[in-house]
């Protein structure tokens, strides 16, 4: 790797931005890698026919992951889907895509 | 949200990283990257390599990805066989990097791999370049064994063509059964397991049927297959006698179809020591196959003919510091799909970055879908969700799962089949969007 450059002014600026701001908070959490595996069909750029799942309500998501699981709600193939996970896993999915903004 | 607004302003003071590793002048499409952070090369931009590449910034965005891919257009195996069915286009099953580059700040080099050193963490390409990582996840998907069969070699395969990896191979095939007088038949012959699209060969018969009823009624399909079941098999063939009646034929390994030799020059497959023997107007050999040439070349398979990984993070037994995803990788109960792919691509790409931040690797769960056309209205699909068991593989969690359901009415196989329509535009979004 070649990282010899000259620093003008504006990168001498920019590392100091960098030192103040908080190192990158690159971790992945459990809740954001379960919902990654929900994004191949329900895409998070709103494409395709699957009902997109962007900002979708916290607590709507656990009663509809509950309501395939059980029956309740009928599904092609959510049914099949939902009953891979725990209460405690559904949970954790729906706070993380609580959280994702357009 | 920091580290985005760090990027920005890294870019409006013109930090710009295309100089930070040597040989990027090749770049087909190099973007802007910090000049900070570790450096992860991606080898594959099929699904889970453009996948990994694309989280890899999602999760990280200080990460400097490069993606090597040789093609500009990758043309998915999944849809391909629409297209042999004449009712998808060769443009609906393409896909390019120009979104990983501009929207992803994924620098992707079009170029082809000849060499992995893992001793010296560098890869060289067929371009000249010789580029250094942190970390490599590798995708190369498969490769094919053609020296498990006598009489047919790779060179045959304009003529015969295997059309498992999509593009030209699609056209070809595609053209032949064009060509095909009606009355002719159809020849195809399934690899035993493991192989790439466990469904595949049953959904390709099924587009050709769907093909040969309106064009040509009088044709023939045969599968000749090397082994006794196959996926979703019951759904298959209920659909196959529901809307082709007898046109589908389908031998067992013990039956037949166990293919021991071909007769190229004359389109003819050989089995049970010469006792059968099958004529084709169309002969499509699907080869077995094993991990992509660069990860058996790297020495990745060990002494077998897929990649062993610890199947928490997708990394390597063999080389650490080498990811490998998709169909090369040995990933307990998953099949190997697009699907599986995507979600591998994921669980490498967060094992990476956790890594990097001094994690511990998360417990993975994850999923994987296939959906089959048996007619453009009718599918049929099969669904596992998957997580580490206690001695370390990936397996299926119990109760969850499995296929459609074998007495379903036509509307649920129709909308079933407007959800295949709708898995391919979700994935390949993610994927490539």
């Amino acid at each position: 790797m070649k990282r010899s450059r000259v620093l003008g002014p504006g990168i001498a600026l920019a590392l100091a931005a960098m030192a103040l701001a908080p190192q990158a908070s690159a971790e992945v959490e459990r809740g954001e890698l379960l919902s990654a595996s929900c994004f191949t069909c329900h895409s998070i750029d709103a494409t395709g026919n699957m009902p997109g799942l962007v900002g979708y309500p916290r607590d709507l998501m656990v009663s509809q992951m509950q309501a395939f699981a059980d029956g309740s709600r009928p599904a092609t193939i959510m049914d099949r889907h939902s009953k891979g996970y725990s209460a405690a896993d559904i949970e954790l999915i729906a706070d993380y895509i609580a959280t994702l903004q357009q | 949200m920091t580290n985005i607004k760090r990027r920005n302003f890294l870019k409006a003071v013109g930090v710009g990283g295309a100089a930070t590793v040597a040989g990027f002048g090749c770049a087909a499409n190099g973007s802007s990257t910090a000049s900070r952070g570790a450096h992860v090369i991606v080898i594959g931009g099929g699904s889970g390599g453009a996948t990994a590449a694309k989280y890899l910034k999602r999760f990280s965005p200080d990460l400097q990805v490069t993606l090597i891919e040789p093609s500009a257009t990758y043309y998915t195996c999944y849809g391909s066989n629409w297209v042999l069915g004449g009712h998808a286009t060769m443009d609906e099953i393409a896909q390019t990097y120009d979104a990983l580059a501009s929207r992803h700040g994924v620098t992707v080099v079009q170029d082809s791999v000849t060499e992995v050193d893992p001793a010296k963490r560098a890869v060289m390409t067929a371009g000249g370049s010789t580029m250094n990582y942190d970390y490599l996840i590798m995708s190369p998907g498969i490769d094919f064994r053609y020296d498990a069969v006598p009489g047919i070699t790779a060179a045959d395969a304009e003529r015969i063509p295997h059309a498992w990896k999509a593009g030209d191979q699609t056209r070809i095939l595609r053209s032949q059964l064009e060509a095909m007088p009606d009355g002719g038949v159809f020849v195809m012959v399934a690899p035993g397991n493991p192989f790439r699209c466990p469904p595949g060969p049953y959904e390709r018969a099924s587009m050709v049927a769907h093909y040969f009823q309106q064009a040509k009624p009088r044709s023939k399909i045969i599968i000749l297959d090397n082994k006794e079941n196959f996926s979703k098999q019951g759904l298959f063939m209920a659909g196959w006698e529901q809307h082709y009646g007898d046109m589908i034929e389908w031998l067992p390994s013990s039956r037949g179809g166990q293919v021991e030799e071909i007769d190229a020059a004359n389109l003819t497959t050989i089995s049970d020591s010469g006792l059968t023997t099958v004529k084709a107007d169309v002969l499509n050999y699907i080869p077995p196959q094993q991990a992509g040439k660069i990860a058996m070349q790297t020495g990745l398979t060990g002494d077998g003919f897929w990649c062993p990984v610890n199947q928490q993070t997708f990394e390597s037994t063999i080389h650490p510091g080498i990811y490998v995803i998709g169909d090369s990788s040995v990933a307990g109960a998953m099949p190997k799909s697009g699907h599986s792919a995507n979600n591998q691509g994921k669980i490498a790409a967060a094992a990476i970055v956790n890594a990097l931040a001094g994690k511990d690797p998360l417990s993975p769960s994850t999923a994987n879908t296939c959906y089959s056309l048996i007619t453009p209205d009718h599918a049929i699909s099969v669904a596992a969700v998957y997580a580490l068991k206690d001695d370390g593989t990936l397996g299926g969690v119990e109760g969850a799962g499995g296929v459609s359901p074998a007495d379903a009415p036509a509307s649920v196989r129709q909308m079933e089949a407007i959800y295949t329509k709708g898995w391919y535009t979700g994935i390949t979004a993610d994927i490539w969007g």
